[in-house]
């Protein structure tokens, strides 16, 4: 830089808080890790083996698409292997190694890469690499829940039991309470993670904690997830069992993790808050009278699909001057 | 009325195949008549079929509109040309009902709606409505094939990868990647033959169609 810094003159934004894309990405990963280990310690390492297998394919998409458009790879900005991540969270830990890596590449390539790359997508990726692998492969994708068996690393063989949604879904309300045992040491478990699940869901309490290193570097603001729970709680009333309905699924992990996307939510608080109160009825009303016992995650592809009309509803007021009434 | 004067020029019959099968492929590249393409598509026979029946009625409708049109007032040839089309797409349904009931029975409400497909129209109103005999017959034929050609391919991939059969005949011992027989592969399978057709023009040295504009 050779003009002095009083003399230069720059678009805005002026103010900045050195929070690069690729320190968000990466403090998002590392918020992660416990909540990682956690599903490791409760499943077993092959819930690393699908890890790998899920950031290896959304970074191969990352890398393929840029290298065949002939642009400079973005991989190091660290986005790509924050989708594999979190799309492994939103995965059954008995699936098979090679699924999450379709899933990581497919989300990757024609959820994000085909819309321009980072910040031009209206899915969030991680969630079309699900949807994706729900669509092709929907029996390994709704029948690989494992039984958690904590500390048991490399267990010899793979108990599979039915998510607690599954049961709720199947059994109904009455029976499936009394089948899993709702009760305050059933939900004391559900806070911990001590259940079956997708690998990044189990442990309400780890996702908090890394919510909270999120929000403590403000890096997410409590608007959309306080919605999202807000929704879902409203709905959950009519389920029989709101607590239940509240500590299980994919709420928390989706709330903080998936709706909060800085691309594919509303920018301006009111257009967020109804983003997440949309996502949280609309999860209550997949599971209590749709096909599926989980649906967070089409309710936020549904609502990513409606964010461009909340921003355009929700726009910023100008500072310092009324815009004429047209 | 008197018969047309043929203002612009006649394109050779070669280029007139080139333009069906590829730089005017009616669904890579006009991207006309999607929806039938997607529905009917889960099967490379399915796809077949249908591109046939198009073929047909594509020429027959072209030989019959250059042969009628010098009675056809401008004010109201749209209508004349759809009753030209239904009558052939009621011709060829009946048709394929008697020739092959078994594939007929899953895209017969395909066939039917041939009537409102696009590309049919779009070429008696660009082509055979101002054209000699010879080459709107060889404009039907180019663009039947091509719509032909489309289906087959995106039949072939979808059955093969969603299904793991080719031809009824089963590849794989069960189905990779269900997600392409979804409506939604449908389009994904279009979309990137699409992609590959843009790339081919690329590798031939071509601009693409629409490069230069939107956001870069």
């Amino acid at each position: 830089m050779t003009t002095s810094p009083q003399l230069q003159i720059a678009p805005g934004p002026h103010l900045t808080d050195g929070l690069t894309i690729p320190k968000i990405m990466w403090w998002v990963s590392a918020s992660l890790v416990p909540v990682y280990l956690w599903a490791i310690y409760c499943f077993g390492l092959r819930v690393l083996g699908l890890t790998l297998s899920g950031i290896v394919g959304a970074a191969l998409g990352e890398w393929l698409v840029a290298r065949l458009r002939r642009q400079q790879s973005t991989l190091a900005d660290g986005s790509a292997v924050l989708s594999g991540l979190l799309l492994v969270g939103t995965l059954a830990p008995g699936l098979p190694l090679w699924m999450p890596a379709v899933g990581g590449f497919v989300g990757i390539v024609f959820g994000k890469m085909l819309f321009g790359g980072l910040g031009w997508n209206i899915f969030n990726p991680a969630l079309v690499g699900r949807a994706f692998l729900m669509a092709s492969f929907p029996l390994a994708m709704t029948t690989t829940w494992l039984a958690p068996r904590p500390g048991i690393l490399l267990p010899p063989d793979a108990v599979t039991q039915a998510s607690p949604l599954n049961v709720m879904q199947l059994e109904g309300v009455t029976r499936g309470a009394e089948l899993l045992g709702l009760g305050p040491s059933y939900y004391a478990k559900l806070l911990v993670g001590l259940r079956s699940g997708s690998i990044g869901e189990i442990s309400v309490l780890l996702i908090l904690f890394g919510a909270a290193l999120l929000l403590a570097k403000g890096i997410i603001k409590l608007y959309i997830p306080l919605a999202v729970i807000a929704g879902l709680t409203s709905c959950a009333f009519f389920s029989g069992a709101p607590l239940f309905h509240l500590l299980t699924g994919g709420l928390w992990f989706g709330a903080f993790y998936m709706a909060t996307d800085y691309v594919t939510a509303p920018i301006m608080p009111a257009g967020q808050i109804v983003f997440g109160i949309g996502i949280g009825l609309l999860t209550g009303v997949i599971r209590l009278w749709g096909g599926y016992p989980e649906g967070i995650c089409y309710a936020i592809l549904i609502m990513n699909a409606v964010t461009p009309a909340l921003n355009h509803w929700f726009r910023p007021k100008r500072p310092f001057a009324e815009v004429a009434p047209s | 009325m008197s018969e047309p004067e043929f203002k612009l020029p006649t394109p050779s019959a070669r280029e007139l195949l080139w333009r069906g099968f590829f730089s005017e492929n009616p669904v890579f590249r006009l991207a006309l008549s999607l929806c039938p393409a997607v529905a009917v598509t889960t099967t490379a026979k399915n796809g077949l079929l249908m591109g046939i029946a198009v073929l047909a009625v594509q020429v027959l409708s072209s030989f019959t509109v250059v042969c009628v049109r010098r009675w056809i007032h401008d004010k109201v040839r749209i209508p004349v040309y759809t009753i030209i089309i239904a009558t052939w797409v009621t011709v060829i349904d009946m048709c394929c009902a008697a020739l092959v009931p078994a594939v007929y029975a899953e895209i017969g409400l395909y066939i039917k709606l041939i009537v409102a497909f696009a590309i049919i129209i779009s070429r008696l109103e660009l082509f055979a409505s101002q054209q000699p005999l010879g080459p709107s017959l060889v404009d039907g034929f180019a663009m039947g094939l091509g719509f032909a050609f489309a289906m087959v391919l995106i039949g072939s991939l979808r059955e093969a990868l969603g299904g793991g059969t080719f031809w009824g005949i089963a590849l794989l011992p069960d189905r990779p990647l269900l997600f392409l027989l979804l409506p939604a592969g449908g389009f994904f399978t279009i979309g990137l033959l699409m992609a590959a057709m843009n790339w081919i023009d690329l590798w031939r040295g071509r601009r693409l169609p629409g490069s230069g504009g939107g956001h870069a």
